[in-house]
């Protein structure tokens, strides 16, 4: 039975400085695994190793058992795999409905269909139960970029959405969210996690969030993975306790 | 994304007067809106590849080459100009694909440098195979059509008509494609290639396909203008003219739908208007682009749109729709 | 076996004026995302400043070249950057990019309407004659610019890696947030490439009129084998932009020689468009990281 996710031997070095260095871990279906680690502990180069962003110096990555390392990402998307980014990335000019339908556009037809079909390529149903989903039916018709920042974030996970992925990599969801949407998102997640059985791995600084959402905990430190665990275990694992207070 | 009502009734009131005044021209006037109206079809060509999918293209006067000689030597050999329009067209899209899908595999601004190469390439074709294209005496005696029983060569107005049909049946093309979802993936294109990606959006793809139309687009122009001016030599389609469509686009306004047109009109009017400054027009139009791209970058309908957003504002009305047609965030 | 030393000779000659060209392009490319298509304008207009000061001014021939020099250098180098560059860098590569088509188009006009649009004759550094080295006839001329482009090649090279100043240039092109921090003054260091291409197109200007004479549309091939050189040699090396000169300069050579006149110009962009295929990132450059 292969992971959903398993990445082996995972490295990338930016000239002499090996921002991840040999990571490997195993995502099940269903789960939500967080990733944690103190500022430039390789988090966010080893998301963007899996999703294609960059290409690896060394390992694989694997979906559902098959060799995806390298892929580009708009290909990796169509295979099922979406995330959403550390640095809010909404198209403001679109509607939230827009953006949405831009989010579940490509993954059906073809190229051809798509130029001479539905103008919303039969994608408003499915962008209309996405925003009840998420609560933002007042803003529906709004361009995005006039949201406020945690409507912004939870466009940004339902955009991720929208193509009922089998593997979603959240990057630091929670930033600069408020308390209030902080738990309607984490509700939200959840919920998909319950019903689509998706599968989370969630970046994240706030513990709160991270330890309330995750079933595993992995942690990084200087490129490698120091502890791995339930959140308790983590919580009182002295070497992970030193990477933080060490920094 | 709807036009504003004073859009709509400024559009039909241009194309009243795209078909009403011609009428009192001579026929040399008829000629410049002919010339204005074909080259409009390249510029939009050339929009789509620079506007809507953000690529350099160098190579658009050596498509309209392709389709020019390709049209005159069908037409001059007895073949029908409609024939000739859809060959051109065709092997427009062709080399386009074909030109762009290598280029595209390795880095985004290469294509730029791979259509320099065959701009240069085909002018030497042109100029060189004189077996086909006549070399540098050109190829003469070019027919005009027979539209549907009306002879248009000696109706300089019919042919006209013919060419502003053409242009409104590409723009009509235009409207229906940044309309659809390839509008929106230029859109995510353009604003942000990163995050189209991570939703799928196959950005090498679009940006082909929007390459090769913009070809075909060109090649299209190239047969229509053959039909127009009825002698072609390799002189017209030089890298210098080119670099003029490219000038069009964006004097015009990259990326708004009608920019285009109006950039069109500034190249082959404003010579006319200049004539009296003998030899000093061209120094003037490149002042003048280097001023507005110093000072509004987005073109002329770029300046227009801001001058409207700003009355807009000033008279509190409602939030800015995106007003001529432009897809915004370019 | 003459007349190949000889092809080969002055394919070297005419490919070191194309390397600084091709140079002075990477240059700015580098350190302020400048794309200058008036580069063959640029290598162009400097023999007219000069024909102009002795035509004019009535100056000698030496005195012209000063003057032709000075100007070159405030206009192509100074007024170029802070008139039109800085101005246009904040609205993007693009404008910028048909900014300088329109510059080029200005100075291919304002020469032809108001100096000339004939071919003129450009005095050449050293007196007309020629050398027999081992059966081969080469003119002075070509021996002048072979010793000359060389030894400006190779003190720029010394320049930017033996000088305070040159590193700092070098550091300032390729990460210029870490060079601001390191206290370079970065517009200094740009204002100084910017002068740097002004002295070697006004080189090349001198170097490549005697031999094709001066006329006002020379700019369009000379811009074009600039930026192919440049590409051939890996956009973001000068080193590379070096060997693309001469490489151009020999294919050139040989193939109007050995192949065919008629397609002689399409030999170094054939060379680029199978360069961009098989090695995108040029002969010499480094490879860029795919970023989507």
């Amino acid at each position: 039975m292969s992971a959903v996710l398993e990445v082996e031997g995972l490295g990338k070095s930016f000239g002499g400085i090996r921002a991840v260095d040999g990571v490997s871990l195993r995502v099940e279906e269903g789960e939500i695994v967080g990733v944690i680690g103190p500022n430039g502990s390789g988090k966010s180069t080893l998301f963007n190793c899996i999703l294609g962003q960059l290409r690896p110096s060394a390992g694989t990555v694997r979906i559902d058992g098959r060799d995806v390392t390298g892929m580009r990402p708009c290909d990796l998307n169509r295979l099922g795999v979406s995330r959403t980014f550390q640095l809010l990335q909404v198209f403001p000019q679109l509607s939230v409905r827009e953006n949405l339908i831009l989010a579940g556009q490509e993954h059906r037809g073809t190229m051809l269909s798509r130029l001479v079909g539905a103008r919303d390529a039969g994608l408003s149903g499915a962008a209309d139960r996405m925003i009840e989903f998420f609560r933002l039916q007042h803003v529906a018709n709004h361009p995005a970029g006039e949201l406020s920042y945690g409507q912004q974030k939870l466009l940004d996970a339902a955009m991720a959405f929208m193509s009922g992925p089998r593997l979603a990599l959240l990057d630091e969801p929670a930033g600069g969210v408020n308390p209030t949407m902080l738990a309607t998102l984490r509700e939200r997640l959840r919920e998909i996690n319950r019903v689509e059985r998706a599968t989370f791995v969630v970046i994240e600084h706030n513990m709160d969030f991270v330890m309330s959402l995750c079933s595993r905990i992995i942690v990084l430190a200087e490129g490698r993975v120091i502890a791995e665990g339930d959140p308790a275990a983590v919580r009182g694992n002295p070497q992970v306790i030193e990477a933080y207070l060490g920094h | 994304m709807t036009t504003p009502l004073w859009g709509r009734i400024a559009a039909a009131a241009a194309l009243l007067f795209l078909i009403v005044t011609p009428q009192g021209l001579k026929p040399y006037g008829l000629l410049l809106l002919s010339q204005w109206a074909v080259f409009s079809i390249a510029a939009v060509g050339l929009n789509l590849t620079l506007g809507y999918a953000g690529q350099v293209s160098l190579a658009q006067a050596a498509f309209l080459g392709v389709g020019a000689y390709t049209a005159a030597l069908m037409t001059t050999h007895g073949w029908p100009l409609w024939s000739a329009l859809l060959a051109a067209g065709a092997l427009g899209f062709a080399i386009g694909w074909v030109l762009g899908y290598p280029a595209l595999r390795v880095q985004h601004h290469y294509l730029a440098f791979v259509t320099l190469a065959f701009t240069t390439l085909a002018f030497l074709v042109f100029r060189n195979e004189t077996w086909l294209t006549g070399g540098v005496y050109g190829i003469n005696r070019i027919p005009r059509p027979t539209l549907l029983g009306w002879p248009t060569a000696r109706d300089p107005l019919l042919f006209y008509y013919f060419c502003l049909a053409m242009l409104l049946l590409v723009l009509a093309g235009m409207w229906r494609l940044t309309r659809s979802p390839w509008g929106r993936a230029f859109i995510a294109l353009r604003e942000n290639p990163i995050r189209a990606s991570s939703l799928g959006v196959d950005t090498r793809a679009y940006t082909l396909l929007a390459f090769a139309i913009g070809a075909g687009l060109g090649a299209l122009a190239g047969a229509l203008y053959a039909a127009l001016v009825q002698y072609i030599d390799p002189s017209s389609f030089t890298l210098a003219e080119s670099l003029k469509f490219l000038l069009m686009v964006v004097v015009g306004g990259s990326g708004y739908f009608l920019g285009p047109l109006v950039g069109a009109a500034i190249s082959v009017l404003l010579p006319e208007w200049l004539r009296f400054t003998e030899g000093w027009y061209l120094i003037l139009y490149a002042v003048l682009v280097m001023v507005l791209m110093a000072w509004c970058p987005s073109g002329l309908l770029g300046l227009l749109d801001r001058l409207v957003r700003r009355a807009q504002r000033l008279s509190h009305a409602a939030p800015a729709a995106p007003l001529l047609g432009k897809e915004p965030g370019a | 076996m003459a007349g190949f030393v000889q092809l080969l000779i002055s394919g070297l000659a005419t490919g070191a004026i194309y390397a600084l060209a091709a140079i002075g392009f990477t240059l700015l490319w580098q350190t302020s995302q400048t794309i200058n298509f008036a580069q063959g304008e640029f290598v162009m207009v400097p023999a007219f400043f000069v024909l102009a000061a002795m035509r004019f001014l009535e100056l000698g021939f030496w005195p012209a070249m000063l003057f032709g020099l000075v100007v070159t250098l405030v206009l192509l180098g100074a007024v170029f950057k802070l008139a039109l560059v800085d101005p246009m860098l904040k609205h993007g590569v693009l404008p910028l990019v048909i900014a300088t088509i329109a510059l080029a188009i200005f100075i291919k006009e304002w020469v032809k309407n108001h100096y000339t649009g004939e071919a003129q004759r450009f005095p050449s550094m050293v007196p007309s004659g020629t050398v027999s080295i081992g059966g081969a006839t080469l003119s002075n001329h070509d021996i002048l610019v072979l010793v000359v482009a060389v030894a400006a090649v190779v003190a720029l090279q010394l320049f930017l890696t033996r000088t305070v100043t040159g590193r700092c240039m070098q550091a300032t092109a390729q990460n210029r947030a870490v060079a601001i921090v390191l206290g370079i003054s970065v517009q200094r260091m740009i204002l100084l490439t910017f002068l740097l291409n002004a002295a070697l197109v006004f080189l090349a200007s001198v170097l490549i009129s005697p031999i094709y004479l001066a006329k006002f549309d020379n700019g369009e091939t000379l811009g074009l084998v600039a930026f192919t050189a440049a590409i051939v040699g890996g956009f973001n090396q000068v080193r590379g932009a070096i060997a693309g000169g001469f490489i151009i300069g020999l294919a050139d050579n040989l193939t109007a020689a050995y192949v065919s006149t008629q397609y002689r110009t399409a030999v170094p962009l054939l060379l680029l468009v199978a360069i961009i295929l098989f090695r995108p990132q040029g002969l010499l450059g480094r490879a860029e990281e795919r970023t989507v």
